[in-house]
């Protein structure tokens, strides 16, 4: 009888990904948004794509604005640096992190708001110049932190609370995004984990700009019968494009698809993302086409999401910059204070 | 061509003035006399003669006028003079308002068809046919233009008695690898001469005369000196937005950098510039750097200072380095972006809504120029917060003579940055505690590799981990904090000039590009019998040598070029149990400060 007890074992060891971090490691201080909240569901697919890929904390900038939305990476990655900036300016704030240290990954939270009201000339100057980052929007239509105001990512006859009707004309970041050529836009639902994750590692796979506009409902102010920003509304009207699978470098898995059936598109770091195909096959390497369907989509009231376009044969800014290999903010004094013998010359040429 | 001596007292009574007078040329902008103005300007000065020159320029890129002023100075006296001794008016629409603005007995050199001696027969006129002198020099109308403005150059290189050679040395300078436009300007500074020589007769006592006061000295703008403080200081993140008066800091760093921040082997850049989408953006890009640990710095003007107020105060707040530069110009609103002022300065001081107060340095020479941006780096990165330097149009756009600046003695004091090892060793760290008792809290650099290393920034409340907190005792303690830190940068700031007269029993406080027109005045004040001292002062927040100076004295001016006494009202809030001593002389009308409209300022109050 003694033989056959079991003796306790403990708690099992929790998983670790392949730098022997644990899921628990990746994550932030509890939230202090509302029960339910959208965004909350993206910092766990943010928590969920960092752990699978590996990524190393301390090698990760989080920037955000001023919104819900920026608040958000205080709840993730607390060993990594954050930055919550001020109210749509993160996009310059990123660009002077990019430039003093490019080796760490950015990873930005921006809120509809944030982007594409106050922070709109900001978020189409760091998508002209591919700042090497990922651009999450936590898109929800309204000011959630000022109480429900319409945003101008909000459809024109979306509905406040208060029965108010949007009149405005809607500004779709994807449609924008496009157009100032970013070479990475995917759309996607905060209530689409699956996609959503993936979507994630691409984006941090990208070399440029990935921006990533996530429909993310606000349950205390845009959750209710006509509004096109609640969950109902998206569950309902949500169209994926793709079945998005991701395989990362580490992992060499091959999948047999049936011919044709899967669009391959390789990542610069040596990720792949498939695309398995709907019925619409659609392509997101051709930008006129993307462009094209977003537009009809837009006026078709239809919610399409996944990776909307893809180039990855881009110059990011870091590339057009010609930076030094080594981070620029820890460059030592002789490699950035020239020597005696050049203030020298310099002042020669000046008498 | 010959004309009647308007002054010829002058000449008999005091007989030759030499190397002491001013020389006015009106021109139209973008008609290319730049470049004779600097040939004019650098002949005199390989003479051996101090020289200043001064750009008075429209908000216009070609077709308003324009006036370039160089003052001759045996003594050494580099401000603006106000009188003007020889106008050369080339621009037909500013002509009679030109020659009629002079002193009596003053010299015009026109061109012919201007009649200008119809205006006025009380100065001494010299006209010259430059359209027939074009015309010989080129068959090229286009060219004619630019070459009338060198022939100007030989017809008072003659008059004044400029050496051909320094002529010559000069304009093969300013076309350097141009040879046919070098051999053109040649020609026509000689065509100019010769037909003086052979037209004229000198009627009027200003000559040049070689010294040997210049051997040695510099000729440079207070931005390339700025930007070159900027390229020796390590600077690695600079973005801008282009304003008048502050581009060129930026342009000529970007070109230094080039020439001297790229490796030649790897073609890899220890450096980036940045032109931004504006100033905000520019601001938000230097913060982001130096959040990140790089030696960050942005350039801009007086509008740019008004966007720039939230980021900054997001820097004050949450501690983050970087040099802000303010090129000042004519404010408020658009203002007059050509023209020159101090009226950023209170602005600049408490920029961002909240309780804020900056460093702000104040260089009043070019060398300052150079030698503050440099320390400007230290103290952001010492300090953790966005440091002001103050220049204005004045010292930002126009040459001034200096002496070959220092290279840094001290090495770069990148501040309390921990990096992994010493993080180790600690076992703790909270990124806003007073650790040493002076205000300055220790900081991380994203990227390093240690679990402690991690903090979250933000411009909302936080307590000494860095976490958020409304609470009011955590929101005083991190104010008083920054006090204190303010209070320990009055130990490290650069210290006042002090030029103490004995038995003065009247001071003069000035500070930035009214320096130099301050000690033209000292002297005149002196001449008057009148001894004053002078502190000139270099930095907020003030140092203990202000109170002491203000003081010693009975009555202090304040001089400065803004109408709200913006100087005398911070010194009157730092010390206002001296205020009754403080006394304001205003100088805010977009011109240069001169020394005579102080000296007669002061004179007036005293006597």
């Amino acid at each position: 009888m003694v033989d056959a007890v079991v003796k306790p074992q403990g708690t099992p060891a929790p998983k670790t990904n392949r730098i022997g971090l644990t899921l628990a490691d990746y994550k932030g201080a509890p939230s202090t948004l509302c029960d339910g909240c959208g965004h909350d569901a993206i910092t766990s697919q943010i928590i969920k794509a960092c752990y699978d890929l590996g990524v190393s904390p301390h090698m990760v900038a989080k920037m955000s604005g001023i919104g819900c939305s920026s608040k958000t990476p205080a709840y993730f990655l607390s060993q990594a640096h954050g930055f919550n900036s001020v109210h749509g300016r993160m996009p310059s704030v990123a660009t002077g992190v990019a430039m003093a240290n490019k080796n760490l990954q950015i990873l930005a939270v921006s809120g509809d708001g944030d982007t594409a009201s106050i922070g709109l000339g900001q978020f189409c100057h760091i998508v002209r110049r591919n700042v090497p980052m990922v651009y999450l929007v936590e898109n929800n239509g309204v000011y959630g932190l000022t109480k429900g105001q319409f945003s101008a990512t909000a459809e024109k006859g979306a509905k406040l609370k208060s029965g108010v009707q949007n009149e405005l004309q809607s500004i779709d970041l994807c449609g924008l995004a496009i157009e100032l050529g970013c070479g990475f836009v995917g759309r996607s639902f905060a209530g689409d984990p699956k996609q959503l994750v993936a979507l994630l590692k691409a984006a941090m796979s990208h070399k440029g700009t990935a921006v990533l506009d996530v429909i993310s409902p606000c349950v205390t102010f845009n959750n209710h019968e006509g509004s096109t920003k609640s969950y109902k509304y998206a569950k309902e009207h949500e169209i994926p494009l793709h079945e998005l699978g991701y395989v990362p470098f580490f992992e060499q898995i091959t999948v047999d698809y049936e011919p044709g059936s899967v669009q391959e598109v390789a990542m610069h770091d040596g990720s792949k993302l498939t695309l398995k195909k709907t019925e619409r096959n659609y392509d997101p390497t051709n930008r006129e086409k993307a462009a094209a369907t977003i537009v009809e989509a837009n006026q078709n009231k239809q919610f399409l999401t996944g990776l909307l376009y893809i180039d990855e044969s881009k110059n990011s800014f870091t590339d057009v910059m010609h930076l030094e290999d080594h981070p620029l903010a820890t460059l030592p004094a002789e490699q950035t204070r020239p020597g005696k013998e050049v203030l020298q010359e310099i002042m020669k040429s000046l008498m | 061509m010959k004309t009647l001596a308007a002054d010829s007292a002058q000449k008999t009574n005091q007989g030759k003035i030499i190397n002491d007078f001013s020389i006015q040329v009106a021109t139209v902008n973008g008609s290319g006399s730049q470049s004779s103005n600097t040939v004019l300007m650098r002949s005199i000065f390989q003479m051996g003669i101090p020289v200043s020159g001064k750009n008075l320029f429209p908000s216009n890129i070609a077709g308003l006028p324009t006036w370039f002023t160089i003052r001759v100075n045996k003594d050494g006296w580099v401000a603006r003079k106000k009188e003007i001794d020889i106008l050369v008016a080339m621009n037909p629409q500013t002509a009679i308002d030109d020659v009629k603005a002079l002193r009596p007995g003053a010299i015009c050199v026109s061109p012919v068809e201007l009649n200008l001696n119809k205006i006025r027969d009380d100065v001494q006129h010299y006209l010259v046919p430059f359209t027939e002198l074009a015309a010989q020099a080129s068959d090229n109308i286009k060219l004619r233009k630019l070459l009338t403005n060198m022939i100007y150059v030989g017809v008072v290189a003659e008059l004044l008695d400029i050496d051909q050679a320094e002529i010559d040395v000069a304009i093969g300078r300013q076309f350097e690898g141009k040879g046919k436009a070098i051999d053109l300007n040649l020609a026509a500074a000689a065509k100019g001469r010769e037909w003086t020589k052979a037209n004229l007769k000198k009627e009027d006592a200003y000559y040049v005369e070689r010294m040997n006061k210049t051997a040695g000295k510099i000729i440079i703008d207070g931005n390339a000196a700025a930007a070159l403080g900027c390229l020796f200081a390590g600077a690695t993140v600079v973005t801008w937005y282009p304003i008048t008066p502050s581009s060129s800091l930026c342009e000529t760093l970007s070109d230094y950098m080039e020439e001297y921040r790229v490796d030649k082997k790897t073609g890899k850049a220890s450096y980036a510039i940045i032109q931004a989408e504006d100033e905000i953006a520019a601001l938000g890009m230097a913060l982001g750097a130096g959040w990140a640990g790089a030696r960050s710095m942005t350039s801009t003007s007086g509008p740019g200072i008004s966007l720039m107020g939230e980021f900054t105060g997001l820097g004050y707040f949450a501690e983050i380095p970087t040099v802000i530069f303010d090129v000042q110009r004519v404010g408020p609103s658009t203002g007059m972006p050509t023209r020159t002022a101090q009226a950023d300065l209170i602005s600049a001081y408490q920029l961002s809504h909240g309780d804020t107060k900056h460093i702000v340095l104040l260089p009043g020479s070019v060398e300052e120029c150079y030698s503050l941006a440099l320390e400007a780096f230290d103290l952001a990165e010492r300090f953790q917060t966005p440091v002001f330097v103050l220049s204005d149009l004045d010292l930002g756009m126009n040459n001034w003579m200096s002496d070959p600046f220092k290279y840094p003695e001290k090495p770069m004091d990148r501040g309390k940055v921990l990096d992994k090892d010493q993080l180790e060793k600690l076992g703790k760290f909270e990124r806003y505690r007073d650790v040493d008792g002076d205000g300055i809290p220790y900081r991380t650099l994203p990227g390093t590799d240690h679990p402690l290393a991690a903090y979250f920034t933000r411009g909302s409340g936080h307590n000494e981990k860095a976490a958020y907190t409304e609470k009011s005792e955590d929101y005083i303690n991190l104010m008083e904090r920054l006090d204190k830190k303010y209070q320990t940068a009055r130990k490290y700031v650069p210290k006042p000039v002090l030029h103490l007269s004995k038995d003065a029993k009247v001071g003069i406080v000035a500070f930035g590009s009214s320096d130099p027109a301050i000690l033209e005045s000292v002297d005149q004040l002196k001449s008057a019998s009148m001894p004053v001292s002078y502190l000139r002062v270099k930095a907020l927040p003030f140092t203990e040598e202000l109170r002491k100076f203000v003081e010693q004295h009975d009555r202090v001016y304040v001089v400065e070029q803004n109408r709200d006494r913006q100087m005398r009202d911070l010194i009157t809030l730092e010390m206002p149990d001296l205020a009754t001593k403080l006394k304001s002389i205003r100088h805010y009308n977009g011109l240069p400060v001169d020394a005579r409209s102080v000296t007669d300022a002061i004179l007036e109050q005293e006597r």
